[in-house]
């Protein structure tokens, strides 16, 4: 190497290619110039008792380590209905993953570990479904067909979920557009991963089999603002249900986004909503990039057809290499591969999202596909070069390599080589055509890395264990009958309320409308003191304080009810709530203690202003009469609270001071 | 004749005549519910005749009920053709050859829109490109004798089985794999125990719990176990192969006479009973339980008895069991009866006078538990003396399936009932064991600390 090559200039050098700006300073236009294309699954867990195909219990966890027994499996492809085998599948054969399942007796039976065919499907998850389903206006099938779907990353001990389409098309409004929906589907939820290093894996079968059901929009959103804008659409609605399980992991969502010339990428396992803008900002980035880095390679390589990378497995001679992943792999018998890849000169380091570059995608694949844990590679264009660059230049002679070239050196047990050769190999012919087809995973920096490569339709095969369920109309339409109140309708009836827009996504979240509704009609109360006591209020509670039991929003009602009878006046809710929700399980009227009411007659609270008013004369710092009245107010408020309303004792302390001034 | 309405019928029939559509054709369906586009499917012929059903664009099926339906345009015709990737067997100079006989069982398997069932894949061809690690192992040659399911193998296919299994080894393979369906698979073991003695190789009885069309298959990994011990072990015996514990870790190898099905539906659902599997299997080796097995030989000599009498019956004893049973037997001509009698080998008195007109009929009647474990005790209570003297025979701790087999067998190849007590108080291949060791009877029971101890550690 003759020129000195500094990787982070040109990671900065490559990012000025690309436009990279980060996201809160895009405006749409430059999303519009992307052709940002996105849509989103939505999967969320239905609030039934029993999982989905099997009487097991629902909503119950476990720690990882809490386990009664496991038992391994290995999954490998078979064909598709139509006669192909699966890309994704053959990919994870691949690998050759152990799969260790644990389960615990309470949450997990035969069923869930495939040793029992399926039971016939949960009813009355399937109702919740179809009933959301009708929500989204959708058009629900004739006849319900259970059908397979290819999952050999052994999330699930078949090997494939079970999932059956409720409804097709549909649509939601946005603030400015409509989203059409594809379908709506009811599955069985997969197993929480616990851990997988190197060829093992292991998953946990408590969450496995819980009924839930995804809702797929095509990619009508056009910038990262409005996928956020669909999720939590989708989101208000299944839970306007009320039949949606809340909390987390209740709810996740899978994102999909290209660009103009690239390709749908997949990324899953979004748990907030807020963080899609920022995953799809990065995505749309890393897919220019991608397409600039082929651009860039078609410029060198004349035949990409004829590209080829060099391997060669170096002899352990690593004496003068303080690196302690080298020097462990050495302890473990694995062998060092150097990898030379012509004309990768400044790929390697191309910039592809914040902090990440074209090696990333690479250790990413090496990570999945090869099982080689991270870091596996050492490569020429570290930002932050482990060790010496001189010693890596120095083997790179070994290899044969030219000024323009790149570099890779990994370490794997033999059983591995072949497939992590393959790999680098494949993903970096994958460049010479932009951007791959792939699942991404998301990370908490708004980041992603590679999961596995995109399935597609050819992993669907019907479910030759269930029959087909025909759904009747008379049934369609028994449900109908019972629908809440449309989300569009909802909203516009929150507008209608007059009350704080803050307060909107608050109330939509946890299915509050009709709770409010009750509390506006039973109690005559006004929409904006009942809204700002639940969206303000409450929501504060909530973020400062811990609940020791079950708080549940209907307490509010009853809470209402309970002042009302006590004929206390409703500040005194704003006492009352932070104990009620810290201690759900506590009397009303223990509550009152607690807060240190007591009751007192108007005339008696009403009897100490003049007194007062006396001697805020002897202490008083100030001449205003505001000052005067807002001190004897705070004196007053304590013992007035519950007994009478705040403004009629204002009225009250008004009419004493101001007769007080007329006797002067 | 092409059938253009694969499966459909009735009025879901008449819809698609009617708008002139035919299968895997690519169509817009309006339904009162709304619009579906996709691909119709054939349908499996016991569902009902109200709806069609369509593959849509992401994979999914639906049914759409024809009452709903308005419209239906044909938009193209795009018909799957299924079909196992087949690449040639390899042949090995120096790997063991294996004949692998089918007959009917789920090895390698595709779908059947027709019944919704799988059909089995069964060329070796189609094998390698399924399951390629079988060309590690040996050289393959596959022949179907028959397509049945398990419950439909018989005295036939035993006969026809037992000699094809002879012809091979006089041809001098080095072992036999059976692929079966796995519900009578000790059935067929025991016949084939009997009918097949004196082999000189390993011939191995395998099927599969969860078919091959799915990923999780045990199709697979039993059939590298099978294929493993007839082509390595030295066992030459009449073997199950099957899962030993659910997980995917190691096959057993039960003799044909000691082993059954002891769950609807767990991957090792096959158990030795009143006694231990004869060895362990992995990809990688066979490792033998038990010492006291025939050992491979290199001559091709084989005995083969293709014998069996089909009047034979199986009664298993419950309590109010009326003699109407056992006279509906002796009227309809049976020639030997077995019973699956309660406790130590017990029917109730009612039943003696049907079971001495047996006796008077020259029909023999042999007593088994059904219990499973454990020997006939017929000298323990008056019932069993009572019974022995009306001629019940106690069978030892034959199993009462293969005690079924053996009469079955027996009384083919004589009526003379004494040479038929001879041949089943014969042991052949432990069918009837001198002892039962301490370990081969162990149902251990699920929430006693130390079995939840042990399977929290130990595969199952």
């Amino acid at each position: 190497m003759k020129k000195k090559f500094d990787p982070a200039q040109n990671y900065k050098k490559t990012r000025k290619l690309v436009e990279y700006i980060p996201r809160k300073k895009a405006k749409p236009l430059v999303y519009n110039k992307l052709g940002f294309k996105s849509g989103l699954e939505v999967h969320q867990q239905l609030k039934t008792k029993e999982k989905l195909f099997c009487h097991c219990p629902v909503g119950i966890y476990q720690d990882f380590e809490d386990f009664d027994a496991e038992l391994i499996r290995h999954m490998r492809p078979t064909l598709s209905e139509m006669g192909t085998y699966d890309g994704t599948a053959l990919m994870e054969f691949k690998t050759r993953k152990n799969i260790t399942y644990r389960i615990k007796n309470r949450t997990t039976c035969t069923y869930e570990v495939d040793d029992t065919p399926p039971f016939p499907i949960n009813r009355e998850a399937l109702d919740f479904a179809i009933e959301i389903s009708l929500l989204l206006k959708q058009n629900i099938v004739g006849e319900l067909h259970i059908t397979r779907k290819q999952y050999l990353d052994g999330s699930i001990p078949t090997g494939f979920q079970r999932t059956a389409i409720v409804g097709i098309e549909g649509e939601i409004p946005l603030r400015n557009k409509k989203v059409r929906i594809i379908q709506l589907s009811i599955e069985e939820d997969s197993c929480r991963e616990v851990s997988d290093i190197g060829h093992e894996r292991i998953y946990t079968t408590d969450r496995l089999g819980i009924p839930l059901i995804e809702t797929v929009t095509y990619p009508d959103m056009k910038t990262p603002d409005e996928v956020m804008e669909a999720g939590h659409y989708i989101r208000f609605l299944n839970r306007s249900s009320g039949k949606v399980r809340v909390g987390i992991g209740a709810g996740r969502q899978d994102v999909n986004v290209s660009i103009k010339g690239g390709t749908r990428v997949e990324i899953k396992g979004v748990s907030h909503i807020n963080r899609i803008p920022e995953l799809t900002h990065n995505e749309a980035f890393r897919q220019k990039a991608l397409l600039e880095i082929k651009r860039e390679l078609l410029k060198r390589i004349d035949s990409t057809k004829k590209w080829k990378p060099v391997f060669k497995i170096i002899n352990f001679d690593v004496s003068d290499i303080q690196y302690s992943p080298i020097n462990e792999a050495m302890e473990k018998n694995y062998k060092l591969v150097a990898v030379n890849l012509p004309d990768f000169k400044g790929i390697l380091s191309f910039f592809l999202q914040p902090g990440k570059t074209f090696a990333d995608e690479i250790i990413g694949r090496l990570k999945v596909i090869a099982c080689l844990e991270k870091p596996n590679v050492i490569h020429s264009e570290d930002m932050n070069a482990v060790f010496d660059k001189a010693l890596l230049e120095k083997r790179s002679n070994l290899i044969g390599s030219k000024d323009n070239d790149a570099q890779i050196v990994f370490w794997s047990s033999e059983d591995d080589i072949q497939t992590a050769m393959e790999t680098i190999e494949e993903r970096c012919r994958m460049a010479f055509e932009g951007v791959p087809n792939e699942t991404r995973k998301a990370l908490e920096d708004g980041t992603t890395i590679f999961e596995r490569v995109l399935p597609g339709a050819d992993r669907m095969y019907p479910d030759t264990d269930s029959a087909p369920i025909p759904i009747e109309d008379k049934h369609i339409e028994n449900i109908r009958k019972k629908l809440p109140l449309d989300l569009k309708e909802r909203l516009s009836q929150l507008k209608k309320w007059k009350i704080p827009e803050d307060t909107y996504h608050y109330i939509l979240r946890n299915n509050l409308m009709s709770i409010i509704e009750k509390i506006i009609n039973d109690f005559s109360e006004k929409p904006v003191f009942v809204s700002t006591l639940f969206g303000h209020t409450l929501k504060h509670i909530e973020g400062q304080f811990e609940s020791t039991g079950e708080f549940d929003y209907n307490m509010v009602y009853d809470l209402f009810r309970f002042i009302k009878s006590r004929k206390l006046q409703k500040e005194i809710l704003g006492e009352m709530l932070p104990e009620l929700y810290q201690h759900p399980q506590m009397e009303f009227a223990s509550i009152l203690n607690t807060i240190g009411f007591e009751e007192i007659k108007p005339e008696d609270i009403f009897g100490n202003l003049v007194s007062l008013s006396n001697m805020f004369g002897q202490i008083k710092r100030s001449n205003s009469a505001n000052a005067e009245k807002k001190w004897i107010m705070g004196n007053l408020r304590q013992i007035a609270i519950g007994n009478i309303s705040l403004s009629v004792l204002e009225k009250e302390v008004e009419k004493t001071l101001s007769k007080k001034e007329m006797q002067k | 004749m092409i059938d253009i309405f694969k499966g459909y019928k009735g009025k879901a029939l008449s819809v698609l005549k009617q708008f002139n559509i035919r299968v895997w054709c690519d169509a817009h369906i309006k339904t009162t519910r709304g619009d579906f586009s996709g691909i119709i499917l054939p349908r499996a012929e016991n569902d009902d005749k109200n709806h069609i059903v369509l593959k849509l664009k992401t994979g999914y099926n639906v049914g759409i009920n024809v009452k709903n339906i308005t419209e239906i345009k044909e938009l193209g015709y795009k018909e799957a053709h299924y079909k196992i990737p087949e690449k040639e067997f390899p042949f090995t100079e120096g790997k063991a050859n294996i004949k692998l006989f089918g007959t009917g069982g789920t090895i390698a398997s595709r779908l059947d829109y027709r019944t919704g069932a799988v059909i089995p894949a069964f060329s070796p061809g189609e094998l390698y490109g399924a399951v390629p690690e079988l060309a590690d192992i040996c050289n393959l040659e596959t022949e179907k004798l028959f397509a049945v399911f398990s419950e439909n193998m018989g005295p036939e296919q035993y006969k026809k089985l037992a000699i094809a299994i002879g012809n091979e080894i006089k041809k001098g393979v080095d072992g036999i794999v059976i692929g079966h369906g796995t519900d009578t698979l000790h059935h067929t073991a025991a016949a084939i125990s009997y009918m097949v003695q004196n082999s000189p190789v390993p011939i191995v009885l395998v099927g599969s719990q969860r078919s091959s069309d799915r990923p999780s298959s045990d199709a697979a990994l039993n059939l590298i176990h099978a294929a493993t011990t007839a082509a390595e072990s030295d066992i030459a015996e009449v073997v199950v192969c099957m899962f030993g514990p659910t997980s995917d870790e190691y096959g057993l190898l039960h003799q044909g006479t000691r082993v059954r099905k002891m769950h609807s539906s767990y991957r090792s659902t096959f158990r030795t009973i009143g006694d231990v599997p004869i060895a362990r299997v992995t990809r990688d080796k066979i490792t033998p339980i038990k010492e006291d097995y025939n050992r491979r030989r290199k001559d091709n000599k084989v005995d083969i008895l293709p014998y069996f009498e089909e009047k034979v019956g199986m009664i298993y004893y419950y309590p109010n069991m009326q003699p109407d049973m056992i006279y509906s037997m002796i009227d309809n001509g049976y020639k030997g009866i077995v019973i699956a009698g309660t406790g130590l080998g017990h029917v109730n008195k009612p039943l003696y006078p049907a079971i001495r007109k047996c006796k008077e009929k020259g029909i023999p009647v042999y007593m088994t538990v059904q219990t499973l474990w454990g020997y006939v005790h017929m000298f323990v209570y008056d019932t069993g003396r009572d019974l022995m003297s009306y001629g019940v025979i106690p069978a030892g701790n034959m199993l009462p399936e293969v005690a079924y087999v053996k009469l079955g067998w027996a009384l083919g190849q004589t009526s003379d009932i004494d040479k038929v007590k001879e041949i089943m108080m014969t042991p052949i291949s432990n069918d009837i064991t001198k002892r039962e060791p301490y370990n081969g009877y162990l149902v251990y029971q699920g929430g006693i600390p130390e079995v939840e101890e042990f399977i929290r550690k130990v595969h199952k």
